[in-house]
């Protein structure tokens, strides 16, 4: 195996935010003993702004610096803001991994966008037909839920389209 | 930083002596061992010494002895050249019957024979990791041409029935091998104690250098070599002898062989002094392997609620060298496969270490260990869920009236 960073083994050495945050807005859990890594992820949410985020995780070496690391670059940041981590950020942020580990990575990002769910859904977001955290309307409200804005954009589609359609005739 | 290194099972530190013995044969003493020149009979008189020491701890005649690149060349030319010159009257490769802990370069051979039309069968071993010899009988058959298990697991330490497997074995005609890489040294290694018709020994792991092994080849063994080329050991293995080496392995294998009683009861005491330590001061924590038939020096431990590499890697700062069962290196993230066929589950099985003693390791060390280990396992299951929720069930049974 290729050897860590000096920046895993930092994080190894000195984990940052270790524990769980009492009633937190998010808990994102991913990952089980069996597979030999499983993360917890609590998160502290303020006026959609991140202000605590803290970790438990069961995994080797390069998962725990994951884990830490990603703690530190999701504090302070908007929701918004924190789903765009992607796990080759946090790879990046921790000076690279060994290849045979960089699946250490994407458990953090799960980790990450399954608290962010937590947190969204405990607000009373419902997940989006498109699929994705991503989608541009995941904050509308609960009776304009996403799957009622993306019918309302399909239709749109729709009669853009026969309007096309009559003028071309 | 003084380091401490508790991994003798991977490697060893080449014994000044050994470095000493070497040291002619790269510098002035270059000859070609199959040159009849005075440099030539030079190198000659050097690999014949060094194959009477190698051949006199493992009570073998000196020309059973064939040079290898080590312990992995001669597992495979075990396994592969027995196969090649044993085929089934139809032509087709012979069964071989391994077993479910063998090292990798025995596994991974006969998985590979496997692809090329062998039958492989890997027998099961108990809870303390021992070949359940009850089963060979019954995996005997006609076809069977090859019965390779090894003499000592590398990862537990849990030593194997090769000295009554051999009798069964050839009483159907069958050829035994065992990989006696991790028994060298550590326990007595006799090929006609063992009653094997091949043996596979490394220089590494017994204070020799790196690069050099040895296939032990009874007379008679029909076996056909991996490499062509020279006629180099009686044509069983060509190529030019890597003479500073097989000096090295030679003086290796004679001290190892002075020393053998004091070094294993030596290593014995401190690695059970070391067990003790760690079982009395860290809750939730587990001996893996057998504990009598057990090399002196080794000693797996697993620990509750969290993951092997993390305390290696902690460990590791503080300045111990240890190994781990636990191979988060892959996709499917499979712990050993010698603790799954022990029994243990993958999450207890991801949460082990393995301490492999040697001659240099004090008692000092030893209680410094200990100390380590309790202080880097509690901090690693400070971060884990499982110990937490442990912990919270803990409270929640406490808290209950009963």
């Amino acid at each position: 195996m290729q050897p860590y960073s000096e920046r895993v083994m930092d994080h190894i050495r000195n984990p940052r935010n270790i524990g769980e945050i009492e009633q937190a807005d998010g808990v994102g859990e991913v990952g089980n003993p069996v597979c030999g890594d499983m993360m917890r992820l609590f998160i502290k949410v303020e006026e959609n702004r991140i202000v605590d985020a803290k970790f438990q995780t069961f995994g080797c070496g390069a998962a725990i610096a994951v884990s830490s690391m990603l703690t530190e670059l999701v504090i302070g940041k908007t929701i918004e803001e924190a789903l765009r981590i992607s796990n080759r950020a946090v790879a990046e942020a921790l000076d690279g991994l060994p290849a045979i580990k960089m699946h250490c990575s994407a458990l953090g990002e799960d980790a990450l966008r399954a608290a962010i769910r937590d947190h969204l859904s405990k607000k009373g977001f419902q997940p989006c037909v498109c699929g994705g955290l991503e989608c541009p309307h995941r904050y509308e409200c609960e009776e304009r839920s996403h799957a009622r804005v993306h019918a309302r954009e399909a239709e749109a589609a729709r009669e853009a389209a026969q309007a096309a359609a009559r003028e071309a005739d | 930083m003084n380091r401490i290194y508790l991994d003798h099972n991977a490697t060893t530190p080449v014994d000044p002596a050994v470095l000493e013995a070497m040291l002619p044969y790269l510098r002035e003493a270059y000859g070609n061992a199959s040159s009849v020149h005075e440099p030539g009979r030079v190198a000659r008189e050097a690999v014949d010494r060094a194959r009477e020491q190698v051949a006199h701890l493992i009570g073998a005649e000196p020309r059973e002895i064939v040079f290898t690149s080590g312990g992995t060349e001669a597992d495979n030319q075990a396994v592969r050249g027995v196969l090649e010159l044993a085929r089934t009257p139809d032509n087709r490769p012979g069964h071989v019957i391994t077993s479910a802990i063998e090292h990798p370069a025995v596994l991974n051979t006969c998985q590979y024979v496997a692809k090329q039309g062998a039958a492989v069968t890997y027998l099961p071993v108990d809870a303390t990791g021992r070949v359940k010899l009850e089963e060979l009988a019954p995996a005997l058959t006609p076809e069977t041409v090859l019965v390779s298990v090894m003499l000592a697991n590398n990862e537990v330490g849990t030593i194997q029935p090769v000295g009554e497997i051999a009798p069964l074995a050839h009483a159907k005609g069958v050829t035994v091998h065992t990989d006696a890489v991790q028994g060298l040294g550590r326990i007595p290694v006799n090929v006609g104690d063992l009653g094997v018709d091949l043996l596979t020994i490394s220089g590494h792991k017994i204070y020799g250098p790196k690069g050099i092994g040895a296939l032990y080849v009874r007379r008679g063994t029909r076996i056909a070599p991996l490499l062509y080329g020279g006629h180099h050991e009686k044509r069983r293995r060509a190529g030019t002898e890597n003479v500073p080496a097989i000096v090295g392995f030679g003086r290796a294998c004679e001290i190892a062989g002075e020393r053998l009683a004091e070094v294993a009861a030596r290593e014995a005491r401190l690695r059970d002094r070391l067990q003790e330590g760690i079982l009395a001061r860290v809750p939730h924590t587990q001996v893996n392997g057998h504990l009598t038939e057990r090399l002196p020096n080794t000693v797996n431990v697993g620990f509750a609620f969290v993951e092997g590499e993390s305390l290696l890697m902690n460990l590791d700062l503080e300045g111990i060298a240890v190994s781990t069962g636990s191979a988060c290196s892959s996709g499917d993230l499979k712990p050993s496969h010698v603790l799954l066929a022990m029994g243990l589950d993958h999450a207890t099985a991801h949460g082990t270490l393995r301490f492999s003693l040697g001659r240099a390791n004090t008692e000092f060390e030893i209680d410094a260990t200990i100390d380590a280990v309790a202080r880097v396992v509690e901090r690693v299951r400070a971060m884990s869920p499982m110990y937490s929720d442990f912990k919270k069930r803990q409270r929640a049974g406490a808290a209950s009236p009963a």
